[in-house]
């Protein structure tokens, strides 16, 4: 007696092996070499060289912001041309708005400068937050308000 | 006459969307993945500000220093001091000649922890301007809180 067999439909499968395993691979990769991006920006510091300043800008005297720390680099005092303010950064962005606000309105903001003099030992965040105070400020909408944005540095204390 | 069929019964489960979601997942982290490990280091946290913006485009020359808490200054892979700092610049001085670039155009970014003295910061850029590098930033993490 003759048995047919059922017609078997050939099929055609791909081994996917092989991919998966390079697939996961890769996601292995990306996984352990993925780090969140944190988003980061840049206060320019004007510092020119010695004798390189052009004579009509160095008129008008910079004001004097002096940080003071403690022996283990805490913020103690702030004194804006030996105005204290306490360790209120808040205060110290009032004053400028206040110095900005007696310059007059014709006067031009990015022709103001501000000479930022600290203790030696104190901790690179202070500064940052106290020329963030002097650089500008966030409005309402979230808009940024410039202030003084032409900051240098005085000699370092030793 | 019943025939039995020899072949072994294979459960194959449906791979499809487990390739899907796997493709996917690679896709996401491709799309995130930050290359500018240069821009980076492990041993900066930096401050936080609440002004910063990221730049609108990059830097042309950037002459980027991270420096740890501890003083320490990176340049390129390599851990300099205050005191051999020039050492370093003077390498990427001799580079950026290379390039025609001149070097008041060049920006030193300075990425300080966020513990780091003050004073140290100071040096470093004492020791730029010694060799004759006049522009400058001071690098924070954007505080959006």
């Amino acid at each position: 007696m003759k048995i047919r067999r059922d017609v078997e439909q050939e099929k055609n499968e791909l081994n996917m092996t092989s991919m998966i395993d390079i697939v996961f691979l890769l996601l292995v990769f990306f996984v352990m070499t993925f780090k969140i991006v944190e988003m980061e920006g840049d206060f320019s510091i004007n510092m020119p060289l010695a004798g390189s300043g052009s004579s009509s800008d160095d008129l008008e005297l910079p004001l004097k912001l002096r940080l003071r720390a403690d022996g283990e680099g805490k913020l103690t005092s702030i004194s804006l041309d030996s105005i204290n303010l306490g360790t209120d950064y808040d205060k110290l962005r009032g004053q400028i708005i206040e110095v900005i606000r007696n310059d007059g309105p014709d006067s031009d903001v990015s022709e103001r400068k501000i000479e930022v003099d600290t203790d030696y030992n104190l901790r690179y965040e202070y500064v940052i937050r106290a020329i963030t105070a002097v650089n500008g400020y966030r409005d309402e909408n979230d808009q940024v308000v410039p202030l003084i944005s032409n900051i240098t540095f005085a000699k370092p204390r030793r | 006459m019943k025939v039995k069929s020899k072949k072994p019964d294979l459960a194959e489960g449906d791979l499809t969307p487990m390739i899907d979601m796997t493709f996917q997942l690679i896709a996401f982290f491709m799309v995130l993945i930050n290359f500018t490990q240069t821009e980076s280091n492990d041993r900066v946290k930096l401050p936080n500000s609440q002004l910063v913006k990221p730049p609108s485009e990059p830097e042309e020359f950037p002459i980027v220093l991270h420096v740890a808490a501890d003083g320490e200054i990176i340049l390129s892979g390599d851990t300099y001091t205050v005191e051999t700092l020039s050492t370093g610049l003077r390498g990427e001085k001799s580079v950026m000649v290379t390039r025609d670039v001149e070097l008041p155009d060049v920006k030193v970014i300075i990425r300080g922890h966020k513990n780091v003295a003050a004073g140290q910061v100071q040096d470093i850029i004492k020791a730029c301007q010694d060799e004759k590098f006049e522009k400058f930033a001071l690098r924070a993490k954007e505080d959006r809180s």
